[in-house]
């Protein structure tokens, strides 16, 4: 019934010079689920997903991907295994062309037609800004290229760090349909949000840390119910309207 | 597939470019017509010498933020190689033949690209290496660089300056009513064009330019895209070394004697170049030679102790309108 | 006894500002050379030596007063072989045009200081806030502008050939101090000026052991740790960063001052080129950067080696007669080629120079 997690943290801790960011994350991410990681600022969302992209390199610990350690490896080797990433800051190339963006996702082979249909369906606006430099997109359009270049090729885990952050509520909504659209075709996802209402709507699994640790998991049906629980993890900070 | 194209947004890119008439004309006022012409011409040729020796190290810069101090010493050793080449192909060289001078020239750059190149190579993995990420011990190491870079050079070539005269028919101007062009100064122009062609042909069209462009914005998230940068890195090392090398090949000539300096002392005009055009862009690099060529001339004629200087001022005043440049480019 | 000894030793404190050299290698290193230095023309008679002597207590300042912006700071400015050169043009100007005088010395010399400190500030104040490797790329800039100057304007300083002049009497090799001799020594005008840039070279370097050993000096090291936290913390970097460079440049000018006094003579090639800011380079870095006593070490090196390393080297390329490139490679004019190659090895292993690697054998 529990399936093999596709990735999998135990006891991974990460310093960065002289800060003790992480303390011992324990995290399970399932195949084919969405698993939301929540927590307030600071908490060291951003450093776990960074972390396991080779991004900052971990001091204790194991990261397993598909039941092989990746904790070593370097980050275009991890990305290589299949895993994409959508940083907090994007990651636009904003002197290139949102088809030079969408380009460098892909391999040698360059688009994949039918895949490209089908991610621009998502995103229509990519289409109409096809040539433009991606620099000259609006906030919530560099988040759509920025998610869209991580699904242009069949990925096995999308890890996304807080795309709604600053975004208009229809953009957000808009976000939402496509995450449930991608829970559809079977991918798996990690993502960090801030925002409950879009982690609710879209969350499987969920993760909650604080203070570089990961201080409960579950469902998010299980959470979602608990009022208490809610009020007692996630605290003030977490944006719980709408 | 419906994609409509669109016209590709381009804002402000065109000001910053218009410098460049702007100063020519500045200049018009205080010199008769063909004394402008001749300098307008001599100008834009020592632009495009000092393109090819500034560009591989706005690449370098701009994707792998490493300022090599010791840039100076490849453009000195293609110098040098164009004097052994030129020596050995003296035949060619002294004919009054423009083929074979062409021939004696294109063997020379050859050579230099080889040489500069492979020196690039060697340079990267002994010295640049190591010291990534790190400017403190980035700039002494490639200033210790440079001093043996020299050194070894001296040993190879000798203290003395050595000539390098031009090839027979390169020498003397083409004259067109009260105009004298020199002849070596269009062929200058005509290389330096080539080689921004060409760059930017590779940069726009082909998957390694894009990389290249990508790389020196955000260099994680082309690691995070999966490509393993590292080796890019010393592609465009090597290529920027040996752009240089054909930068003091082309200089060389020009000048007709080889110093072991002759590289290095163009090292202060190579860093306004890149400041001017802004850090990592081609583009920047190109109209920001051009500028300092012309400016170099113009003052030249008018007050020739101000050359420097005037450089210096016209970096000061394009700081001061475009803190990073005419071309940044934006990083995160 | 014990007594005499702790006053002694507190003594030693207070004159180094509690900064030791630390070890028995170093401290003995150290003292050797004070001794040499001091007693130069007693100990090696000969104006070759007291030439060599002098040129080191020079560059100790002038390699000690950079290590204050490199070692102490972490400021990478190839603009110091100008505040160099204008502290020896303001002696050389000075001494030139108003007459052979010590008034003379002292206004070219306060005028050169002067200068100094003011274009260090102005250079600080406009481009510290720049990331370090453009602020690097702006003295290199300066100092090229410095150069051309100085050889264009020949009516102020004559140019390429630069200015020959007299100093005052008492430093004349024709002065006599004492009749006779001194332990066999003659204390003429050489002696005189030997002695005057001697003693003015140590308190300048026990000056500079004070500066950075003070509150003042632990700010700087604070900035060059960790740039950002200082400024969390409260300290405005540009204004440390600029004083550190004015305090720097005076020193360098003051340095320059000396040199004309020595040469009687100052031209680009003596101050101004970057044929000196190689040299100030590899001195502090060899000897060891943020220590003080590392450019000691390192201009004792670097000037023994450029006027002794050339016969051993003549040895050696004689051997080597015969094979194909390694004569060349010997030939006593490239010694630079082995200080060059000692200076990169140094900074990839040895990144703290000699006398941190003294300092660390100390400490086991």
């Amino acid at each position: 019934m529990i399936a093999e997690p596709l990735l999998q943290l135990s006891g991974v801790h990460t310093h960065i010079g002289r800060y003790h960011i992480l303390h011992g994350v324990d995290l399970a991410v399932r195949a084919g689920r969405l698993t939301m990681l929540l927590g307030r600022n600071g908490a060291g969302k951003t450093t776990t997903l960074r972390t396991v992209m080779g991004l900052w390199r971990r001091s204790a610990g194991e990261i397993t991907f598909e039941g092989r350690s990746i904790g070593a490896l370097a980050t275009p080797d991890i990305a290589r295994l299949g895993i994409a990433y959508v940083p907090e800051t994007m990651g636009i190339f904003s002197q290139l062309t949102v088809r030079e963006n969408l380009l460098l996702a892909t391999g040698s082979a360059g688009f994949d037609e039918a895949r490209l249909d089908w991610v621009l369906g998502l995103f229509p606006v990519l289409r109409q800004k096809w040539q433009q430099a991606a620099g000259a997109l609006s906030g919530g359009q560099k988040q759509m290229l920025a998610i869209s270049r991580a699904i242009v090729e069949p990925r096995r885990l999308l890890i996304v760090d807080e795309p709604t952050k600053g975004l208009a509520p229809a953009v957000i909504q808009h976000l939402i349909d496509a995450f449930l659209g991608l829970k559809q075709s079977e991918t798996t996802i990690l993502l960090v949000e801030q925002n409950f209402h879009m982690a609710r709507s879209v969350g499987d699994d969920v993760a909650v840390m604080d203070d570089g640790r990961v201080v409960h998991s579950g469902t998010m049906a299980a959470l979602a119910a608990d009022e208490g629980m809610q009020q007692h993890l996630l605290g003030l900070s977490l944006a719980s309207h709408q | 597939m419906n994609i409509a194209p669109a016209l590709r947004l381009r804002t402000g890119d065109l000001a910053p470019a218009l410098v460049l008439p702007l100063l020519a004309l500045a200049a018009l006022p205080t010199m008769s017509f063909s004394t402008w012409l001749t300098f307008t011409i001599a100008g834009i040729a020592m632009g495009m010498m000092l393109f090819l020796m500034a560009s591989g190290l706005t690449l370098i810069f701009g994707l792998m933020d490493v300022l090599n101090f010791a840039h100076g010493a490849f453009v000195t050793l293609g110098a040098y190689v164009a004097v052994s080449v030129m020596a050995g192909l003296a035949g060619w060289s002294a004919a009054d033949s423009w083929s074979l001078n062409l021939a004696a020239l294109l063997v020379a750059l050859a050579a230099a690209i080889v040489a500069s190149g492979a020196a690039g190579l060697i340079f990267e993995r002994l010295i640049i290496r190591r010291v990534y990420g790190a400017h403190l011990r980035q700039i002494l190491v490639t200033v210790g660089g440079l001093i043996v870079a020299e050194q070894l050079m001296v040993a190879l070539w000798g203290a003395n300056p050595l000539p390098l005269p031009k090839p027979a028919s390169f020498r003397g101007s083409i004259v067109l009513g009260d105009v004298s062009i020199e002849k070596y100064r269009v062929i200058a122009l005509v290389l330096g064009l080539a080689v921004y062609v060409a760059l930017h042909l590779v940069l726009n069209r082909t998957r390694i330019g894009l990389l290249v462009r990508a790389g020196v914005e955000n260099r994680e998230m082309v690691e995070a895209l999966g490509y393993r940068i590292r080796r890019l890195f010393i592609g465009v090392f090597v290529a920027g070394t040996a752009l240089a090398g054909m930068g003091g090949v082309m200089w060389g000539l020009y000048q007709e004697l080889v110093t072991r300096a002759i590289g290095a002392d163009m090292t202060v005009l190579v860093f306004i170049i890149l400041i001017i055009g802004g850090l990592g862009s081609v583009g920047g690099c190109f109209v920001g030679a051009l500028l300092v060529g012309l400016l170099t001339n113009y003052v030249g004629f008018l007050a020739p102790k101000l050359a420097l200087a005037s450089n210096i001022l016209l970096m000061a005043a394009i700081l001061l309108w475009r803190p990073r440049g005419l071309f940044p480019v934006a990083k995160e | 006894m014990r007594d005499g000894r702790e006053r002694w030793r507190r003594r030693l404190d207070t004159l180094l500002s509690g900064d030791r050299p630390g070890g028995v290698l170093l401290d003995g290193l150290l003292l050797a050379v004070l001794v040499g230095l001091a007693l130069t023309p007693f100990l090696f008679p000969g104006t070759r030596s007291v030439a060599v002597a002098a040129r080191i207590c020079i560059f100790v300042v002038l390699a000690a007063s950079y290590d204050v912006m490199l070692g102490y700071t972490g400021i990478v400015s190839f603009a110091h072989t100008m505040f160099f050169g204008i502290g020896a043009y303001g002696v050389a100007i000075a001494l030139t045009r108003l007459g052979v005088g010590w008034a003379a010395v002292l206004l070219g010399t306060g005028a050169g200081v002067a200068l100094a400190v003011v274009l260090a500030a102005a250079i600080g104040l406009l481009s510290l806030r720049v990331r370090a490797i453009f602020f690097s790329m702006i003295t290199l800039a300066v100092a090229s502008l410095a150069q051309l100057l100085a050889t264009q304007l020949r009516d102020i300083t004559g140019g390429e050939d630069g200015l020959t002049f007299s100093v005052p009497q008492v430093l004349t090799p024709g002065f006599r101090l004492i009749e006779g001799t001194v332990l066999g020594v003659r204390v003429d005008g050489r002696l005189v000026t030997y002695y005057l840039i001697f003693a003015v070279s140590l308190a300048l370097f026990l000056l500079m052991l004070r500066i950075v050993n003070s509150p003042f000096g632990r700010v700087l090291q604070a900035i060059r740790e960790n740039a950002f936290r200082a400024e969390a913390l409260g300290y405005r970097t540009v204004v440390y960063r600029t004083l550190a460079g004015a305090l720097s440049a005076a020193m360098a000018a003051l340095a320059g001052a000396l040199m004309a006094l020595l040469l009687r003579y100052n031209g680009p090639a003596a101050t101004l080129s970057f044929d000196v800011m190689v040299d100030i380079l590899l001195m502090v870095v060899i000897g060891g950067m943020g220590t003080l006593y590392g450019p000691v070490v390192g201009a004792v090196v670097l000037v023994m080696a450029e006027y002794y390393l050339q016969p051993a080297m003549v040895t050696i390329a004689g051997a080597l007669v015969g094979w194909p490139l390694l004569p060349a490679l010997f030939d006593p004019d490239r010694w630079l080629l082995w200080l060059g190659l000692l200076f990169v090895l140094i900074v990839y292993f040895f990144p703290s120079g000699i006398v941190g690697k003294l300092r660390e054998l100390r400490s086991g």
